[in-house]
């Protein structure tokens, strides 16, 4: 937001108090801090991870718009750029961190991979994209991105964060999801928590479906 | 025994009547082991006849001979071809066959593999717990009957997508909406959770210092990874520490396997050329030279010598750049945080954007073609490569080897840490930078010379002390002699074609196995095919450098700091699309 959007308030300054004193929106304000210095999680998961450290290098240098203080704690930083092949075994890590990062906290799936499952998504180990667990605000297409891609991807959640309003945002709402995800784990297959009664009730039918013909061909037999 | 040194294959069915026979299935090489002789017989091969280096073990599965096959690859550390021994197994739970870890450490992390994969039991092997999938995991993916939940046909092209698209989401067709599947009558709820670390904890040796003051103290165990800001990816070390000093370590992996052998059995053999450009994500214009190589030995094709050129330029520029890659985040590791990374990212950038001119993608190039490359250099982007190699990177090698190699931080982290005897170098099946620092000059390209490389003169560089500093300085000697080869291959480069015979989608490979192998910047990159005369692989196996590589980790870091074991990692230069595949 730009200083004279800030200093063009629907009310009026007394002139002795021009250039001293800004009426805003608390939402804007907040917006304002937000999106304006986003740091991002130092989290790299596969061939992303190089077009992210090279979009932090000199030739793109994401720190023009606030965002390149990297942070290898969750606790630190605002956004989390998943960036490469979900795998099931990484993605209960993967929903430790997004839980322990403190709100407002923002997912960007970037590349194929995270975003679906890219050409891994038949793979047996994959998760066929993050948003199957995470609330994704930002998708990058590309295997992988462009630099250039990344960051007109996260420009794109600054604008979004700019329409945001603290009031609506999700992590100050009641109800599940609502700042916690439910940590999937590793059984036979990756279960995740909140599909346990639809996972139960599939297999049992399932079960009833191999008796029936087994059943069929031993009275024929 | 001089006699049979010399002799380039050894004849093992003349040399062991009873119990060896040759391979003699159509395309097929090498001998067949029994299996109850397998260890003897491996035993000699190392003691008697010199194959001091096991490279590849890899798992075939073939239901319709109700067998299952464990092909080993051994090698002369002095040069000179593969000697291919296999052994067969009857495909029936439970399949043993017995373990070779005691003749070369370096098969440990290879057998565990193929446990996981395969479900081939290795008796004698100290630590058989999955690798690459969790302990607890329901069957072993790589058989050919079994079946991902995705699963849509047995090979590519599918018929629900070509020639008429009319293609649903897989989501919508698996049995369970989604990438997983259970057992019919499975229950969650009831399901007791078996905690996949123990076996993992267990195999740690646990410590407990002799109290001599009377007070007990414990040893510490600290999970480094998967998610740390040294680890290269999402590599998992754990280690237990005395105070600072590291008593015993394991590597977890697995954490980005994504499946690329089953993706790739069920591909066709094009498909498979832009999987390979992600498993080393620096270097896909190596990565891909290995398979295109392997594949054209079946195929029994030429390769145009504009092409041959081509590739090594390629190949060795993106060999510069791993280097330079491999520096910067060395230092990021050691605590130069971020600037020599952008030294190294700088001139990663000049490279990557003729990558990008010549193939359309900055890192994954998908460059290479059976029989060839796919367009040739664009006049500009030569220009562009001969700057670079004449003018620029001599000039910019120079400035970081005078900026960093001195250092004198530097140099007292690096020297005479993480020290690997040249015995064990081999026995670990160690390959890459990583031994010729231990003073062995093996290196295939000048070993098993393949493209044009017995055309340039170049030195293997060598050190002697095989520590941290030593891998650093032949890196630093490689890079030079890699701007070597690139200036003879830009001095000698012909005109011509770079495509033999016309391109095509869908090519069909005559049966038979083939195991091509390029060295690649990280250490020895082998591609393991078989193919039975259909249009998509039967067997594609990677044997890659970072994954054999790791198994040495553990014998350089006890004894050490754990603030070493970031830097000996480093060193070893591991990338996790190639380790966990």
């Amino acid at each position: 937001m730009s200083i004279n959007e800030l200093n063009l308030p629907d009310f009026n300054i007394p002139d002795d108090m021009e250039g001293k004193v800004t009426v805003t929106t608390l939402d804007r304000l907040y917006n304002f801090g937000r999106r304006s210095s986003l740091w991002p999680m130092m989290f790299g998961l596969a061939c992303c991870a190089i077009e992210m450290i090279a979009a932090q290098a000199a030739r793109y240098d994401m720190a023009r718009f606030g965002m390149e203080v990297m942070r290898p704690s969750p606790r630190q930083c605002d956004v989390m750029i998943v960036a490469g092949t979900v795998t099931k075994k990484m993605v209960p890590s993967i929903v430790r961190l997004y839980n322990q990062m403190a709100e407002p906290k923002y997912v960007v799936a970037m590349g194929a991979c995270a975003s679906s499952g890219g050409p891994f998504k038949e793979g047996y180990n994959v998760v066929a994209g993050i948003d199957k667990y995470l609330p994704v605000d930002v998708y990058i297409p590309g295997c992988p991105p462009t630099p250039q891609a990344l960051m007109a991807g996260m420009i794109k959640l600054q604008e979004k964060i700019d329409k945001q309003s603290i009031s609506k945002v999700r992590w100050y709402q009641k109800g599940p999801d609502s700042v916690e995800i439910a940590v999937p784990f590793l059984g036979p297959d990756l279960i995740d928590p909140r599909r346990i009664p639809d996972i139960k009730a599939k297999s049992a039918e399932l079960a009833v479906a191999a008796v029936a013909p087994a059943a069929e061909s031993s009275t024929e037999g | 025994m001089d006699s049979t040194k010399n002799t380039d294959v050894l004849d093992l069915a003349n040399l062991y009547k009873d119990s060896v026979k040759a391979d003699d299935r159509p395309g097929f090489s090498g001998f067949i082991i029994a299996k109850e002789k397998l260890f003897d017989i491996a035993k000699d091969l190392r003691d008697k006849y010199g194959y001091d280096y096991l490279s590849c073990v890899s798992g075939v599965d073939y239901p319709e001979t109700n067998s299952m096959e464990v092909v080993y690859h051994a090698y002369r550390s002095s040069g000179g071809s593969a000697l291919v021994f296999k052994t067969q197994v009857e495909r029936v739970d439970p399949m043993e066959v017995p373990s070779l870890i005691s003749i070369w450490p370096g098969v440990d992390l290879q057998e565990r593999e193929i446990w996981d994969l395969f479900g081939i039991k290795f008796a004698g092997h100290p630590d058989l717990r999955r690798i690459l999938m969790w302990e607890g995991f329901e069957g072993h993916p790589m058989r050919k009957d079994w079946k991902e939940a995705f699963y849509e046909e047995e090979a590519k092209p599918l018929k629900s997508r070509w020639p008429d698209g009319n293609h649903k989401y897989a989501e919508a067709k698996a049995a369970y909406g989604d990438n997983i599947n259970f057992e019919a009558g499975f229950d969650p709820e009831k399901w007791t959770p078996t905690d996949p670390e123990e076996a993992l904890y267990s195999a740690l040796k646990k410590y407990q210092t002799e109290d001599v003051d009377g007070i007990k103290t414990d040893h510490l165990l600290i999970n480094m990874g998967p998610q740390h800001p040294s680890t290269h990816g999402v590599f998992r070390a754990v280690v237990i520490l005395d105070g600072e000093e590291i008593v015993s370590l394991k590597p977890v992996m697995g954490y980005l396997h994504r499946n690329h052998e089953k993706i790739g059995e069920r591909n066709t053999f094009l498909q498979n050329i832009p999987f390979t450009d992600r498993l080393d994500y620096f270097n896909s214009m190596y990565s891909a030279w290995g398979y295109s190589l392997a594949v054209e030995r079946l195929l029994g094709l030429a390769v145009p010598e504009r092409a041959e050129y081509i590739r090594v330029i390629f190949g060795e520029m993106s060999r510069i750049q791993n280097h330079l890659i491999l520096f910067g985040m060395l230092w990021n590791d050691l605590g130069a945080y971020f600037t020599p990374a952008l030294y190294a990212f700088e001139e990663r950038e000049l490279m990557l954007d003729i990558f990008e001119a010549v193939s359309g993608s900055r890192m994954m190039c998908n460059y290479h073609r059976f029989g060839g490359v796919v367009r040739d250099i664009d006049p500009a982007s030569m220009q562009k490569i001969k700057e670079l190699v004449y003018e620029r990177l001599p000039r910019k090698i120079e400035e970081f080897d005078r900026l960093l190699s001195e250092n004198e931080i530097f140099v007292s982290r690096m020297k005479g840490i993480g020290y690997l005897s040249p015995e064990d170098c081999l026995a670990y099946s160690v390959s890459g930078p990583t031994l010729r620092a231990a003073g062995i000059p093996y290196d295939i390209r000048r070993a098993e010379p393949y493209g044009v490389y017995d055309r340039f003169e170049f030195d293997i560089p060598l050190r002697y002390n095989s520590d941290l500093l030593d891998r650093y300085l032949v890196r630093i000697d490689e890079i030079k002699q890699s701007v070597r080869i690139l200036q003879q291959a830009l001095r000698d480069i012909p005109e011509g074609p770079v495509l033999t015979g016309k391109p095509s989608y869908q090519i069909k490979v005559p049966a038979g196995e083939t195991y091509g192998r390029v060295e690649a910047p990280k250490g020895e990159l082998g591609y393991y095919v078989v193919s039975n005369g259909k249009g998509n692989p039967y067997r594609y196996k990677i044997r890659t450098p970072s994954f054999v590589n790791v198994t040495s980790v553990e014998k350089m870091c006890v004894g050490t700091k754990i603030a070493d074991f970031v830097t000996i990692l480093g060193m070893v230069d591991i990338v996790l699309g190639e380790v966990d595949r």
